[in-house]
């Protein structure tokens, strides 16, 4: 019974395990990935940078019509682009980063969308480029685990510089290493992340399960690494529920996966071990009663 | 002398051609679609102009009509349909562009099939039934044009000549493939005359639609019908995700086929800009995906 419910769906279908492959290396690049954008209060790029792709995908498509790698590589330079431009402006004013970034990404938007229509295109340039779980083909699958690897091993590299970055950047700078430099790259690497998201799983699914595992992962623990374990963990649950969510009650894959995320989330805020609703309500009733 | 004799030839052959040419002023004929259009271009050669309400490429099921339609057919000496219930939106253009002229169905006189308790409109799949179609235009011209209807028939009879020539050789290549290999899925239900004429059978694709996100249920369903009805070419252009087609079609052991053509006719430069390219195209089509299918199967024999 337990073995039908769980198992016999990946047992049978193909797409079934793939859909699971390529969510487990997605999560494994976001575990940790994800904390770091909280810790960096930058979770809504994931938004910005979805649409912040169109313009380089339109001139891609321009260049070399309706080619998938054209477009993709159009795709993440524009969303570079925005990032990187994004990260200037507020590393060299006093403006913050989500004011920045919803400024550029706005601007590549229209540009995007001018793009597309003088192109005289009808076809839906985004659809093309973003994916779903269920139609993972080998291209997919080995463009999410590359990029998931490329992500990982270069978050190893910076590491130490980036989270000195997030506590202390006077300190990094007396060190003689570029804040910015650092700074750049994981920006870089949460792009790419995105982007071989966006074509392989969609951008729900991409931008979701970058932010809600995190985000969960934040009610019960405080240390870093836990905080990456507790994000995988997490990630991992929403990617396997909600693909047998999808496949035992007939509904749409991406947000199930992102519902379920999001389940977890809203139980992590209600009970979670630490700063949750519930302790902090327990803690606030033991000071009365003292 | 000679002079006047000059002049008067001069006149007459003027005035003769002034009356041929009055008496050649071409047919106008509105077309409900592309396929009923072409045969009237076919038929009707100079003496006919002719111009399709719903244009190449597009769905007669969703037509709305433009105001310069409903001034063409005002003006239009003759309506040709389809019929058997395609163009529900006919009675009502007709109606109120307030035109006066005549009205063929060219279905009239068909064999017809059924689709879901209804008759199934797409007669004109089976070249059977394009030879019927023909036929009723020519004889539709010639009730208007009396004096060119030798020139009508002339044309008919090759046309139709044409047809048979077509279905032989689509009987050839397609007898070629074993009927139990000949089981393809459509997300149309519009090739049920040509299955029958050719003994396809045809299953729908279920559970998945261009607008909605799929669900894995629903891939899971179609991949399995795929398999256990041992299914050797999809054809299911509505849907815009072809990756999705294609991770289908690889799991359940089949090929995803090219474009068939249904309600209309394509572009002047498609493959299927007449009836005949249109109905060759798709009998190539289909052959082909089901070739592939079966080479495929052939390579990786544990499917």
């Amino acid at each position: 019974m337990l073995h039908d419910i769980l198992l016999t769906p990946f047992l049978e279908f193909a797409f079934m395990r793939r859909a699971l492959v390529a969510c487990t290396a997605l999560c494994l690049g976001n575990s940790v990935l994800g904390p770091l954008l909280i810790l960096r209060r930058m979770t809504l790029v994931g938004d910005a940078m979805a649409h912040a792709v169109l313009p380089g995908a339109a001139v891609g498509f321009m260049i070399a019509g309706l080619s998938l790698w054209s477009m993709s590589l159009g795709g993440v330079l524009a969303a570079v682009s925005v990032a990187v431009i994004a990260s200037l402006i507020s590393r060299g004013t006093t403006q913050r980063e989500d004011a920045s970034f919803g400024a550029v990404y706005l601007v590549a938007l229209a540009i995007g969308v001018l793009l597309v229509s003088v192109s005289g295109g009808r076809i839906d340039l985004l659809h093309l480029l973003f994916g779903t779980v269920l139609a993972v083909d080998n291209e997919g699958l080995i463009l999410v685990a590359g990029t998931s690897t490329v992500v990982l091993f270069t978050l190893a590299l910076i590491y130490r510089p980036l989270i000195v970055d997030c506590l202390d950047r006077r300190y990094l700078a007396s060190l003689g290493v570029s804040g910015m430099a650092v700074h750049v790259a994981f920006v870089v690497l949460v792009v790419l992340n995105l982007v071989a998201g966006f074509q392989v799983l969609g951008t729900l699914m991409s931008v979701g399960l970058l932010v809600l595992p995190s985000a969960a992962a934040r009610f019960w623990t405080t240390r870093l690494d836990a905080l990456f374990a507790v994000a995988l963990l997490f990630g991992l649950c929403a990617s396997f529920g909600g693909l047998l969510l999808s496949y035992h009650l007939d509904v749409p894959s991406g947000p199930a996966i992102v519902l379920v995320a999001g389940s977890l989330y809203l139980i992590s805020v209600l009970g979670g071990s630490c700063d949750s609703i519930l302790l902090t309500r327990l803690a606030r009733l033991k000071v009365k009663n003292t | 002398m000679i002079r006047m004799a000059l002049r008067a030839l001069f006149l007459t052959v003027l005035s003769a051609i002034g009356s041929a040419a009055a008496d050649e002023v071409p047919l106008r004929v509105i077309a409900s679609f592309t396929i009923v259009a072409d045969w009237v271009r076919v038929v009707g050669g100079n003496e006919v102009t002719v111009r399709p309400l719903v244009g190449p490429d597009a769905d007669a099921h969703v037509y709305e009509p433009a105001p310069r339609d409903v001034r063409d057919l005002a003006a239009a000496d003759l309506l040709v349909v389809n019929g058997l219930g395609f163009e529900g939106w006919m009675s009502r253009l007709v109606q109120s562009s307030g035109f006066q002229g005549h009205t063929i169905e060219a279905s009239h006189g068909v064999r017809t099939r059924a689709l879901n308790g209804k008759v199934d409109p797409h007669a004109w799949q089976d070249l059977g039934n394009a030879a019927v179609y023909v036929r009723n235009i020519a004889a539709g011209l010639a009730s208007l044009r009396p004096t060119a209807a030798d020139r009508f028939r002339a044309r008919t009879e090759a046309y139709v000549h044409e047809l048979e020539q077509l279905d032989l050789q689509a009987r050839n290549e397609i007898g070629a493939i074993p009927r139990e290999q000949r089981v393809v899925m459509t997300s149309h239900d519009a090739f049920g005359y040509l299955a029958d004429a050719y003994g396809f059978t045809l299953l729908a694709a279920q559970g998945i639609s261009t607008e909605s996100e799929p669900s894995a249920a629903g891939v899971g369903n179609l991949i399995r019908e795929i398999r256990n009805n041992h299914v050797h070419a999809l054809f299911v252009e509505n849907i815009r995700n072809t990756r999705l087609m294609d991770r289908i079609a690889q799991e359940g052991g089949a090929t995803v086929g090219g474009r068939l053509y249904s309600d209309a006719l394509g572009s002047p430069q498609s493959p299927a800009a007449t009836f005949l390219q249109m109905y060759r195209y798709n009998i190539a089509t289909l052959v082909g995906a089901i070739q592939a299918s079966a080479a495929g199967a052939r390579a990786r024999p544990h499917h």
